[in-house]
Protein backbone atom coordinates (compact mmCIF):
# COMPACT_ATOMS: atom_id res chain seq x y z
CA UNK A 1 0.00 0.00 0.00
CA UNK A 2 1.29 3.45 -0.52
CA UNK A 3 2.45 5.68 1.94
CA UNK A 4 -0.12 8.25 2.24
CA UNK A 5 0.59 11.51 3.88
CA UNK A 6 -2.22 14.04 4.06
CA UNK A 7 -0.37 17.04 4.16
CA UNK A 8 -2.51 19.82 5.55
CA UNK A 9 -4.07 16.94 8.26
CA UNK A 10 -0.70 16.55 9.18
CA UNK A 11 0.58 19.83 9.36
CA UNK A 12 -3.03 20.93 11.84
CA UNK A 13 -1.83 18.41 13.49
CA UNK A 14 1.60 19.77 13.96
CA UNK A 15 0.73 22.78 14.83
CA UNK A 16 -1.63 21.67 17.96
CA UNK A 17 0.84 19.69 19.03
CA UNK A 18 3.29 22.99 19.04
CA UNK A 19 0.28 24.91 20.46
CA UNK A 20 0.17 22.39 23.57
CA UNK A 21 3.71 22.39 23.55
CA UNK A 22 4.24 25.75 23.67
CA UNK A 23 1.19 26.95 25.26
CA UNK A 24 0.05 29.11 23.11
CA UNK A 25 -3.56 29.69 23.32
CA UNK A 26 -6.18 28.88 20.57
CA UNK A 27 -8.18 31.70 20.21
CA UNK A 28 -5.16 34.47 19.29
CA UNK A 29 -4.01 35.01 15.67
CA UNK A 30 -1.22 32.41 14.93
CA UNK A 31 1.49 34.31 12.64
CA UNK A 32 3.46 36.39 15.43
CA UNK A 33 6.05 34.89 18.13
CA UNK A 34 5.19 34.43 21.54
CA UNK A 35 8.42 35.67 22.88
CA UNK A 36 8.37 38.71 23.88
CA UNK A 37 9.32 40.88 23.17
CA UNK A 38 10.81 39.48 20.13
CA UNK A 39 14.13 40.83 18.57
CA UNK A 40 15.95 41.53 15.44
CA UNK A 41 19.65 42.10 15.27
CA UNK A 42 21.38 43.80 12.45
CA UNK A 43 24.68 45.34 11.64
CA UNK A 44 26.59 47.16 9.25
CA UNK A 45 30.38 48.10 9.14
CA UNK A 46 30.16 50.88 11.99
CA UNK A 47 27.31 49.26 14.39
CA UNK A 48 25.11 46.82 15.25
CA UNK A 49 21.65 47.40 15.56
CA UNK A 50 19.06 45.52 18.04
CA UNK A 51 15.16 46.04 17.02
CA UNK A 52 12.31 45.22 18.75
CA UNK A 53 8.86 45.70 18.49
CA UNK A 54 7.29 46.91 22.11
CA UNK A 55 4.08 49.34 21.01
CA UNK A 56 2.61 51.07 23.53
CA UNK A 57 5.66 52.56 25.77
CA UNK A 58 7.41 55.42 26.35
CA UNK A 59 10.98 56.21 25.69
CA UNK A 60 11.82 56.82 29.71
CA UNK A 61 9.49 53.53 30.58
CA UNK A 62 12.90 51.30 28.94
CA UNK A 63 15.68 49.99 30.98
CA UNK A 64 18.71 49.07 28.44
CA UNK A 65 21.69 47.67 30.16
CA UNK A 66 25.25 46.84 28.47
CA UNK A 67 27.84 45.19 30.56
CA UNK A 68 31.14 44.10 30.49
CA UNK A 69 30.25 40.79 29.24
CA UNK A 70 28.70 41.96 25.82
CA UNK A 71 25.04 41.35 27.13
CA UNK A 72 22.66 43.98 26.29
CA UNK A 73 19.48 43.31 28.42
CA UNK A 74 16.63 44.71 27.50
CA UNK A 75 13.39 45.21 30.42
CA UNK A 76 10.34 47.50 31.09
CA UNK A 77 6.88 47.36 32.31
CA UNK A 78 4.08 47.39 29.73
CA UNK A 79 1.06 49.42 31.24
CA UNK A 80 -2.42 47.56 30.70
CA UNK A 81 -4.13 50.56 30.09
CA UNK A 82 -7.26 51.44 32.31
CA UNK A 83 -9.85 49.01 32.69
CA UNK A 84 -13.08 50.75 33.18
CA UNK A 85 -15.60 47.88 33.89
CA UNK A 86 -16.44 46.79 30.21
CA UNK A 87 -16.70 43.07 28.90
CA UNK A 88 -13.51 41.84 27.36
CA UNK A 89 -14.48 39.63 23.77
CA UNK A 90 -10.73 39.47 23.12
CA UNK A 91 -7.45 39.57 25.16
CA UNK A 92 -4.43 39.07 23.19
CA UNK A 93 -1.61 41.88 23.39
CA UNK A 94 0.58 41.03 25.75
CA UNK A 95 1.37 43.57 29.15
CA UNK A 96 3.50 43.52 32.23
CA UNK A 97 7.11 43.43 33.17
CA UNK A 98 9.73 42.03 30.77
CA UNK A 99 13.22 41.23 30.73
CA UNK A 100 15.60 40.00 28.07
CA UNK A 101 19.35 39.45 27.85
CA UNK A 102 20.75 39.24 24.60
CA UNK A 103 24.16 38.13 24.21
CA UNK A 104 26.32 40.38 21.68
CA UNK A 105 28.16 38.91 18.98
CA UNK A 106 30.63 40.96 19.24
CA UNK A 107 32.36 44.16 21.57
CA UNK A 108 30.86 46.82 21.38
CA UNK A 109 31.05 50.57 23.45
CA UNK A 110 28.40 50.51 25.87
CA UNK A 111 28.88 53.96 26.77
CA UNK A 112 28.48 55.12 22.79
CA UNK A 113 25.36 53.12 23.11
CA UNK A 114 22.12 54.84 21.57
CA UNK A 115 18.25 54.07 21.30
CA UNK A 116 15.70 55.42 19.31
CA UNK A 117 11.47 54.91 19.84
CA UNK A 118 9.45 55.57 17.13
CA UNK A 119 5.79 54.15 16.41
CA UNK A 120 5.83 51.40 18.77
CA UNK A 121 9.49 49.70 17.49
CA UNK A 122 12.60 50.53 19.40
CA UNK A 123 15.88 50.86 17.91
CA UNK A 124 19.53 50.43 19.70
CA UNK A 125 22.22 51.12 18.60
CA UNK A 126 25.51 49.89 19.69
CA UNK A 127 29.17 51.28 17.82
CA UNK A 128 31.45 48.07 17.43
CA UNK A 129 34.57 48.63 19.13
CA UNK A 130 37.24 49.34 16.22
CA UNK A 131 38.56 45.85 16.94
CA UNK A 132 35.39 43.95 15.65
CA UNK A 133 35.01 46.11 12.47
CA UNK A 134 35.76 43.95 9.69
CA UNK A 135 39.32 45.09 7.73
CA UNK A 136 39.83 45.28 4.27
CA UNK A 137 43.46 43.15 3.71
CA UNK A 138 44.58 44.47 0.42
CA UNK A 139 46.06 41.70 -1.93
CA UNK A 140 48.82 42.37 -3.49
CA UNK A 141 50.27 40.59 -6.70
CA UNK A 142 53.67 39.02 -6.44
CA UNK B 1 5.32 3.60 -7.98
CA UNK B 2 3.73 6.50 -9.57
CA UNK B 3 3.60 9.85 -7.41
CA UNK B 4 0.59 11.39 -7.68
CA UNK B 5 1.34 14.74 -8.74
CA UNK B 6 -2.07 15.64 -10.92
CA UNK B 7 -3.37 18.24 -8.69
CA UNK B 8 -7.43 19.34 -9.37
CA UNK B 9 -7.86 22.77 -10.22
CA UNK B 10 -7.17 25.18 -8.31
CA UNK B 11 -10.04 26.59 -6.43
CA UNK B 12 -11.52 30.49 -7.13
CA UNK B 13 -9.62 32.39 -4.55
CA UNK B 14 -11.84 34.31 -2.94
CA UNK B 15 -9.52 36.63 -1.00
CA UNK B 16 -7.54 39.25 -3.23
CA UNK B 17 -4.23 38.50 -3.99
CA UNK B 18 -1.52 40.92 -2.88
CA UNK B 19 0.50 42.57 -5.90
CA UNK B 20 3.66 43.21 -3.39
CA UNK B 21 5.74 40.52 -1.93
CA UNK B 22 5.41 41.62 1.12
CA UNK B 23 4.28 39.55 3.77
CA UNK B 24 0.89 40.10 5.77
CA UNK B 25 0.16 39.66 9.35
CA UNK B 26 -2.16 39.71 11.29
CA UNK B 27 -2.28 42.52 14.57
CA UNK B 28 -2.80 41.46 17.83
CA UNK B 29 -6.12 42.90 19.74
CA UNK B 30 -8.23 43.60 22.49
CA UNK B 31 -11.42 44.30 22.20
CA UNK B 32 -13.43 46.28 25.09
CA UNK B 33 -17.22 46.37 25.21
CA UNK B 34 -18.98 49.60 27.34
CA UNK B 35 -22.63 50.36 27.30
CA UNK B 36 -21.78 52.96 25.00
CA UNK B 37 -18.80 51.81 22.72
CA UNK B 38 -16.74 48.99 21.25
CA UNK B 39 -13.42 49.84 21.93
CA UNK B 40 -10.60 48.00 20.10
CA UNK B 41 -6.91 48.14 20.73
CA UNK B 42 -4.30 46.86 18.53
CA UNK B 43 -0.56 46.48 18.71
CA UNK B 44 0.59 48.00 14.83
CA UNK B 45 4.37 47.97 15.85
CA UNK B 46 5.93 50.85 13.17
CA UNK B 47 2.32 52.14 12.08
CA UNK B 48 1.85 55.71 11.46
CA UNK B 49 -0.93 57.50 11.22
CA UNK B 50 -1.04 57.91 7.46
CA UNK B 51 -0.02 53.90 6.72
CA UNK B 52 -3.66 52.98 8.07
CA UNK B 53 -6.63 52.42 6.00
CA UNK B 54 -9.71 51.81 8.23
CA UNK B 55 -13.43 50.98 6.77
CA UNK B 56 -16.45 49.67 7.98
CA UNK B 57 -19.00 48.25 5.53
CA UNK B 58 -21.69 45.76 5.84
CA UNK B 59 -21.18 45.29 9.19
CA UNK B 60 -17.31 44.22 8.61
CA UNK B 61 -14.42 46.14 10.17
CA UNK B 62 -11.05 46.11 7.94
CA UNK B 63 -8.31 47.49 9.11
CA UNK B 64 -5.61 47.35 6.72
CA UNK B 65 -1.98 49.20 7.38
CA UNK B 66 0.92 49.74 5.42
CA UNK B 67 4.32 49.14 6.67
CA UNK B 68 7.67 51.13 4.94
CA UNK B 69 10.55 48.37 4.93
CA UNK B 70 12.94 49.43 7.22
CA UNK B 71 16.69 48.28 7.83
CA UNK B 72 17.26 47.82 4.12
CA UNK B 73 21.25 47.67 3.40
CA UNK B 74 21.68 46.12 6.84
CA UNK B 75 22.64 42.77 7.27
CA UNK B 76 20.02 40.38 9.43
CA UNK B 77 22.21 38.67 12.06
CA UNK B 78 18.94 37.47 14.26
CA UNK B 79 15.32 37.87 13.28
CA UNK B 80 12.67 36.46 15.53
CA UNK B 81 9.65 38.69 14.05
CA UNK B 82 9.48 39.37 9.87
CA UNK B 83 7.96 42.83 8.65
CA UNK B 84 5.44 43.39 6.84
CA UNK B 85 1.78 44.69 6.33
CA UNK B 86 -0.82 44.42 8.66
CA UNK B 87 -4.40 43.52 7.68
CA UNK B 88 -7.43 41.97 10.24
CA UNK B 89 -10.99 42.13 9.74
CA UNK B 90 -13.46 41.95 12.39
CA UNK B 91 -17.47 41.28 12.06
CA UNK B 92 -18.97 43.31 14.03
CA UNK B 93 -22.78 42.31 14.94
CA UNK B 94 -23.59 45.08 16.88
CA UNK B 95 -25.24 48.27 15.43
CA UNK B 96 -22.63 50.78 15.32
CA UNK B 97 -23.05 54.39 14.02
CA UNK B 98 -20.53 54.16 11.29
CA UNK B 99 -20.44 58.24 11.50
CA UNK B 100 -19.05 58.44 14.92
CA UNK B 101 -16.18 55.84 14.03
CA UNK B 102 -13.08 57.39 15.02
CA UNK B 103 -9.83 55.95 15.91
CA UNK B 104 -5.97 57.39 16.82
CA UNK B 105 -2.66 55.82 17.18
CA UNK B 106 0.17 56.04 19.85
CA UNK B 107 3.62 54.69 19.41
CA UNK B 108 2.50 51.66 17.70
CA UNK B 109 -0.68 50.94 18.87
CA UNK B 110 -4.15 51.71 17.12
CA UNK B 111 -7.36 52.54 19.37
CA UNK B 112 -10.63 52.60 17.12
CA UNK B 113 -13.93 53.74 18.74
CA UNK B 114 -16.87 52.20 17.78
CA UNK B 115 -19.88 53.74 19.29
CA UNK B 116 -23.22 52.05 19.29
CA UNK B 117 -26.40 53.41 18.30
CA UNK B 118 -29.07 54.47 20.72
CA UNK B 119 -31.29 52.12 19.96
CA UNK B 120 -28.53 49.41 20.73
CA UNK B 121 -27.78 50.70 24.02
CA UNK B 122 -28.78 48.45 26.72
CA UNK B 123 -31.47 50.99 28.44
CA UNK B 124 -32.33 50.69 32.66
CA UNK B 125 -35.91 49.82 33.23
CA UNK B 126 -37.26 51.60 36.22
CA UNK B 127 -39.00 49.43 38.55
CA UNK B 128 -41.89 50.76 40.25
CA UNK B 129 -42.72 50.15 43.61
CA UNK B 130 -46.83 49.69 43.21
Amino acid sequence: MPFQFNWPQEFNRLQEEMDRVFGRRNDGPTTRSRVFPAVNMMEDHDNLYIESEIPGMELDQFELLVNEDNQLTLQGDRKKPADDGGTWHRDERTFGRFSRMISLPMPVDGDACSADYTAGVLRITLPKKPEAKPRRITVSAS
Amino acid sequence: MAENTIAGPAPATTEPEPTRQTPTYQPRFDIVETDGELTLFGDLPGVQQGDLDIRYENEQLVVLATVRPRNEGLEVLRQEYGIGDFRRVFRIGESIDAEAINAEVHNGVLTIHLPKTEAAKPRRIEVKAV
